[in-house]
């Protein structure tokens, strides 16, 4: 960075130029108490498993246990369901206006508890205390919001004057947003009329047993929200059960496709969110800061564990070098570690599992010839974590260019004119997400309609909100989540 | 602990802090405050700035700013916590680079002298506090300031004088020109010159380039030495508008030979911001990055408390770094905000909150 | 004309298959003998012969799915009113061959004329009104969207692709006109499956859409054994969607699972009343809805 041609004392003396360092700015742990053990929360009541099995639930970032927490069983799944038919008679009975209600309370019960549950979310998850605080609780509530309106304005939603719920919907979820994952999966479903049976996912149970909390305060009737935790199998028990009527699962698109076999042939509606492996096209006339921003906010946020991700930027040969520059400098500045810590920008990968895998198809990157590059980043030494790395020189053939990775990791490609962008980004089985940065808005309008993605953002990245639908083309899934188009999925329609 | 600790050897809150900044303000005396390497990469840069046609279409062709992710950056920035030791740091930084300002129409020896005072010897009670970076006065006030730093001993901070017909910058050129000349020999150790906001919006770009050039030469002092004032350029940014505009005016203006880019007089509805201050960061930094030449960075108007001053702080430590993190490369632009920080700094230094009657009313 | 009027032999048509806008015979050089319907009123007579159709082989249904994503770029980037015209002008040149395709669905159905021919116009009406609805789906289907942030937001519908579409066996034009259109009308391309036992009305359809500016290969014909067509089209990496109409439970049933290998969308066999309002779910089951966002800023 220091230009030796400027002869200032005040930047050629080392003496004068200490950087300003941040002091540790931890979020305290005491505003969340954990129970040492949970059970299964069926029928308004935690229980033990049947079989009385457990496992435990560690911190990511230090590996510290957290709680125990109960694996649910096949007979488990059947009382889960079980208490959900039960209630959904009177529940779909409801006027729209008390089910509505009903949601209103649980929303606003999130936003009192959301410094609690981000710093739960936080400890549990990995990710940074910023994000849980300012992206995932914000959301989890507005998600509430927004479907608490439907519940009595169904009729007018296009779907007919008197669109009916399905019935019992099971509904699993992955451990990258938990509270907001369940917030996507529960809402519009209890909205539409419907009870649910859901399962969190392994390594991250705890928020949805303090949601079980959230329906407990708010007065939900028993039975209407079922939470049952355990790892894929339980998942698999839920899915193939014959007693519910919808399944909505996110996820991976190999258990996604898994789940589209199990139901084949069934009366069973399904709604799948996975996997995705999103171009982030890059001009040669983009705000480059901003799609710096982007790009940084597109790979980095959450540990680049998001099904969005843009994971492959493609970037207009003529600035390569100039973007790389500047990518690189601003992710010198990233500050990865603890997540409690305010200022943390990166947290801890999620597993151990997890971490094993970037490794691997990091490796594979150096091993397939791309050039790596990460900044200097000291890394904790206990927890599982990743630097935010890069890699340059990937082509469409390298497995770190076709695989989600899930992880912080960019591969960087180039191409040449638009008609190459669009042909490389789409030249992938997923179809999830893409980003465009150009200050042109032909340009814009041209490549978002070309794009096979079913969320593309220009000159903005990562961006979620409960009024905009999200889902995918082809292997990212189908049915969309949020929106009208979100009610759907729930609607015997 | 993922994050580096604070260096050992500087201690929480003590007077190290003031001596580390004592010797910070030493803006470089020589035109041009660069190399000769840097001189040849900005002498290549002159045909850009040969015809109004050339020089448009350069600014133009600059890349543009999303307003929306600028501001997003901006405001995330914004969420950053300084807490105890960087704190302190931060808040010694701060006063460091105070430009402790007064232009009001009302303005008297009297009140400039009890500036400067204040400047010098920002909280009477604790000498551990660095003195301010400047004093900036309206140009018939800079003798007065001058006298007044060096018989309270703080001839070391400097005077920045506003000129150019401050704030609308609505007179004939020779009348700017003469502003300028007469700050200088008054003592001005920095001139605050607005643009002609009129010539920029209408698209006269070289006429402003122009202008800027005029008044760099009349900070030249007369008195042989081959010194000059240091230039400060301040654009109004809230006439400007939009962002676009901003990136442009610092571009211009730091081919122009600008020293420092300002954002604002302070006479106007929408002052300094942090979006458009992180902007003119990221200016100075891809100018330097092309040219060789740093030129420093000056939000004016509007920032009247600690919190604020810090987190224009940590925009520049987390676009720039360490080396626009002195007094010679950012400064502050204000009066209230001391008052402030001199209050934060002794709850830090206590422990309990202090109040407006233990600082000092300048 | 009937025969018994006139000594003259009758011209037999060679009813061949409709792939990329041409009339190929099946690869195989398969055929398979297509009868009247075992309760044909009148004079047609039980299992009377109608004609050889080819007996397509997974070769054929290879062809078809190349032809239909060799299409979906210009038909899916069509503008909406241009192809609702296209529509239009396949109603028009049904109904021109209103008495030829009344023949042949009686002959298939095993109706009398009267009712054969109100079949087929039902199913011009419905060609129709399947037409009007190519720029106003994404009027109904599409939303602007209010989030909190100062964003430009839109969701719009897109055509989801190659879709295979099994067309429904016992109706053998007014369900076939009624799975076809709703798909191509948004801007999809298809690979059809006639239906199995009655497959000339849908032979025929193709030589009135080779004819009507339809591009090549927005519609693929396909006659012979649904589940021989049928299951590699389900297993096809590049179809990205297929509608199960014609299939029953159990073939249904191993037809999705295929299709869970690329994760197809799969739309589920369900009794229906052909001759009943359709509504727009078969409109709506072949979009995906794309939301495109963009900040607001000066």
């Amino acid at each position: 960075m220091t230009n030796p041609a400027i002869t200032n004392p005040a930047i050629t003396n080392p003496a004068l130029t200490n950087a300003f360092e941040y002091a540790p700015a931890p979020e305290s742990r005491s505003v969340v108490e954990i129970a040492p053990s949970y059970g299964l929360f069926i029928d308004g009541e935690f229980a033990e498993a049947a079989d009385g099995k457990v496992f435990k639930t560690v911190s990511p970032s230090s590996e510290e246990t957290l709680s125990e927490v109960a694996q649910a069983g096949a007979e488990d799944v059947d009382r889960a369901v079980k208490a959900a038919r039960k209630a959904f008679g009177k529940w779909s009975a409801l006027p729209g206006a008390e089910r509505a209600k009903y949601l209103f309370r649980i929303a606003r019960i999130i936003q009192e508890r959301s410094r609690e549950l981000a710093v739960l979310e936080s400890l549990d998850n990995g990710k940074p205390i910023r994000e849980s605080r300012d992206t995932d609780l914000p959301l989890v509530a507005a998600h509430f919001f927004y479907y608490a309106g439907w519940a009595d304005k169904l009729k007018y939603a296009g779907y007919g004057d008197n669109p009916r719920p399905l019935g019992v919907a099971g509904q699993v979820i992955p451990w990258n947003f938990p509270l907001l994952m369940l917030a996507w999966k529960i809402a519009p479903a209890l909205a539409a009329g419907n009870t649910v049976v859901l399962k969190p996912a392994e390594t991250t149970p705890l928020s949805a047993l303090f949601f079980a909390d959230v329906c407990r305060q708010a007065g939900l009737p028993k039975g209407v929200v079922n939470i049952i935790t355990g790892d894929g199998s339980t998942g698999a028990e839920l899915v193939a059960h014959p007693g519910i009527d919808k399944v909505a699962f996110t996820g991976s698109t190999e258990v996604g496709k898994a789940i589209a076999r199990t139901v084949a042939g069934t009366e069973k509606k399904v709604t799948l969110e996975l996997g995705g492996k999103a171009a982030n096209i890059v001009f040669d006339d983009a705000p480059i800061d901003q799609a710096v921003e982007g790009i940084v906010g597109g790979i980095f946020f959450n540990q680049g564990h998001v099904c969005c991700a843009g994971s492959r930027l493609l970037v207009q040969e003529s600035i390569q070098d100039e973007l790389l520059d500047a990518l690189k400098r601003r992710m010198r500045t990233l500050r990865v570690g603890d997540p409690l810590d305010k200022n943390t920008d990166i947290g801890a990968i999620n597993s151990a599992e997890q971490l094993a895998r970037i490794r691997t198809l990091a490796d594979a990157g150096e091993a397939e010839g791309a050039e790596r590059w990460a900044p200097e980043c000291e890394l904790p030494t206990s927890g599982y974590w990743f630097a935010p790395t890069l890699f340059t020189g990937v082509t469409q053939a390298h497995r770190i260019a076709r695989e989600e990775i899930f992880g912080p990791v960019l591969s960087v490609l180039t191409f040449r004119t638009p008609e190459e962008a669009v042909a490389k980004a789409n030249n992938t089985p997923y179809g999830l997400s893409a980003g465009i940065w150009t200050e042109k808005g032909s340009r814009i309008l041209w490549m978002a309609s070309k794009l096979r993605a079913g969320v593309v953002w220009s000159n903005t990245f990562n961006k979620f909100d409960p009024a905009s639908p999200f889902g995918g083309y082809k292997e990212s899934g189908y049915g969309r989540e949020g929106g009208r188009h979100g009610l759907e999925a729930y609607l015997d329609v | 602990m993922p994050h580096k600790s604070f260096p050992a050897e500087r201690p929480g809150v003590t007077f190290g802090y003031a001596r580390r900044y004592a010797p910070l303000v030493t803006m470089p005396t020589t035109v041009p405050a660069y190399g000769a390497e840097a001189a040849e990469r900005l002498a290549s840069m002159a045909d850009v700035t040969a015809t109004d046609g050339a020089l448009r279409r350069f600014l133009h062709g600059l890349p543009g700013v999303d307003a929306v992710g600028l501001q997003a950056r901006a405001a995330a920035l914004g969420t950053r916590s300084i807490k105890t030791t960087a704190k302190a740091y931060a808040i010694d930084l701060a006063i460091s680079m105070i430009d402790l300002t007064t232009l009001e129409g009302a303005d008297t020896p009297g009140k400039v002298r009890a500036l400067c005072a204040k400047g010098v010897s920002p909280d009477p009670t604790d000498r551990s506090v660095p003195k301010v970076a400047a004093i900036c006065v309206y140009s018939d006030m800079v003798a007065t300031a001058k006298q007044a730093l060096a018989e309270a001993g703080g001839s070391e901070v400097h005077v920045a004088s506003v000129a150019t017909a401050f704030p609308s910058g609505r007179a004939a050129l020779a009348v700017k020109l003469a502003d300028t000349r007469e700050a200088v020999a008054a003592g001005a150790d920095e001139i605050d010159m607005v643009i002609d906001r009129g010539a920029f919006l209408s698209g006269r770009y070289l006429q402003v380039f122009e202008e800027i050039r005029q008044v760099k030469e009349a900070c030249r002092r007369a008195d042989g030495s081959g010194t000059a004032a240091h230039l400060k350029v301040i654009f109004e940014t809230g006439e400007l508008q939009t962002y676009d505009n901003v990136r442009r005016a610092s571009w211009l203006a730091m081919l122009a030979g600008a020293d420092f880019i300002k954002t604002s007089t302070g006479k106007v509805a929408v002052n300094a911001t942090p979006p458009v201050t992180l902007l003119m960061l990221e200016a100075v930094r891809d100018f330097r990055d092309t040219t060789g030449v740093q030129v420093g960075v000056k939000p004016a108007g509007g920032i009247r408390t600690s919190k604020d001053a810090i987190k224009y702080l940590v925009l520049v430590n987390e676009t720039l770094g360490a080396d626009w993190l002195t007094a010679d490369w950012f400064r502050f632009g204000a009066s209230s905000l001391l008052n402030d920080l001199l209050m934060q700094r002794q709850k830090l230094s206590t422990g309990r909150y202090s109040g407006p009657d233990y600082v000092t009313v300048d | 004309m009937s025969d018994d009027r006139t000594e003259r032999l009758r011209v037999l048509k060679t009813y061949k298959l409709f792939v990329g806008g041409k009339f190929p015979r099946s690869e195989s050089g398969r055929v398979y003998e297509v009868t009247t319907a075992t309760s044909a009123a009148g004079a047609a007579g039980k299992d009377r012969w109608l004609a050889n159709a080819p007996l397509s082989s997974r070769k054929d249904a290879r062809d078809a799915v190349v032809a239909a994503r060799k299409a979906f770029g210009g038909w899916s980037g069509a503008t909406a009113y241009n192809r609702g015209q296209i529509l239009y002008r396949v109603a028009e040149m049904l109904e021109g061959r209103r008495g030829q395709f009344a023949r042949e669905v009686g002959d298939a159905e095993g109706l009398g004329k009267s009712k054969a021919a109100a079949v087929v116009d039902a199913a011009i009406d419905r060609w129709v009104w399947y037409a009007g609805w190519s720029d106003k789906v994404a009027q109904i289907a599409g939303a602007a969207n209010p989030v909190a942030g100062p964003y430009f937001n839109l969701s719009t519908p897109e055509p989801t692709g190659v879709v295979a579409v099994l067309a429904p066996q016992e109706s053998s034009f007014l369900g076939l006109v009624s799975v076809i259109a709703p798909a191509i009308v948004t801007g999809n391309t298809t690979v059809v499956v006639a239906s199995e036992r009655t497959p000339l009305p849908a032979l025929s359809l193709g030589e009135v859409l080779a004819t009507s500016d339809l591009p090549g290969g927005v519609v693929n014909i396909l006659s012979g054994r649904t589940a021989e067509i049928a299951t590699p089209l389900a297993a096809h990496q590049d179809v990205n969607a297929i509608d199960l109409a014609g299939a029953d439970a159990e073939l249904a049933r191993s037809l999705e699972e295929a299709a869970a290998d690329n994760l197809k969308r799969v739309l589920r066999p369900q009794p229906v009343d052909w001759s009943a309002d359709p509504g727009t779910a078969r409109l709506l089951a072949f979009l995906e809805t794309k939301t495109v966002w963009h900040p607001m800023g000066v």
